[in-house]
């Protein structure tokens, strides 16, 4: 094991760990800030750099900040119980507990195990943008047309309502 | 390089403190964040596979991957303005307290 992979790794998981159960929203979304960082100087060390840097473009520079947005527009001042009522919560716990357990049994189960590193991967932002206008062209059409289609819908649902106008009577006397 | 397994049980660990949040936090911003570490759980499988799968000139590791960010992005988008929609009329992000249809 490499040293650099167990720092990314301890700072993703504590970084997770923070996102999911701290009592302050803000230190919420900052914990989750960190995790993305992390996963974006994961993917570099993996040899995917266009990945990496959209992670940081999108999840730290734009999700981040619509999680910081919406904790703050969101705030409540009286206190409130951070989980829900005592059996549910335990019920979600052991889910998850079981759901990593098979996942890390399967793993080590697997021939996947085996596996070595090749050679370094190159893959140069001019292939990807020749793929993306290549082969994967349609997929890039959908996924601008659902970027537009969120992008409306989503200031659609969060402009206020207009009231209802009310007549306005003109005042008697 | 560290072999393919320990990248796969780094993403099972976020992929299980995701689901964790998401089933026992109670406020709806969390539940998302939830959902939001799940997915970079998936995208950092893809990329792990795909650095580590024997053909050398695949690309489509890294393609889905990139598909997956926008898709993410679209998602976090519409879910937050639902949050923000839904605190409107109730006053609350708690899930519990959100249990009538009628406004």
């Amino acid at each position: 094991m490499q040293p650099g992979f167990i720092i990314l790794a301890l700072l993703l998981v504590g970084g997770a760990l923070g996102a999911m159960f701290m009592r302050n929203l803000v230190h919420c979304a900052l914990c989750l800030a960190v995790t993305f960082a992390g996963l974006a100087a994961l993917y570099l060390q993996l040899d995917a750099e266009f990945v990496g840097f959209t992670q940081i473009l999108v999840y730290i520079g734009a999700v981040a900040m619509l999680i910081v947005f919406a904790i703050l527009l969101t705030r409540n001042s009286d206190a409130q119980p951070r989980f829900h009522s005592f059996g549910s919560a335990w019920i979600g716990a052991a889910v998850a507990i079981v759901v990593a357990g098979s996942l890390i049994a399967s793993v080590f189960s697997s021939a996947v195990i085996l596996h070595s590193a090749s050679g370094r991967r190159a893959l140069t932002v001019k292939q990807i943008g020749v793929q993306l206008m290549g082969h994967y062209v349609l997929p890039l059409e959908v996924i601008g047309l659902l970027l537009t289609a969120a992008l409306i819908g989503a200031v659609i649902i969060a402009m206020p309502e207009k009231k209802p106008e009310k007549k306005s009577t003109p005042p008697h006397r | 390089m560290s072999p393919l397994y320990q990248y796969l049980i780094l993403s099972a660990l976020l992929f299980a403190i995701g689901l964790a949040g998401a089933l026992t936090r109670r406020n709806a911003i969390l539940v998302l964040i939830g959902i939001e570490l799940m997915l970079n759980a998936a995208n950092l499988n893809f990329i792990a596979f795909w650095r580590f799968s024997p053909q050398q000139e695949t690309q489509i590791g890294v393609m889905f991957a990139i598909f997956s960010i926008g898709i993410a992005a679209a998602e976090a988008a519409v879910g937050f303005a639902l949050i923000l929609a839904v605190f409107r009329h109730y006053r609350t992000t708690q899930l519990d307290k959100m249990d009538s249809l009628k406004g």
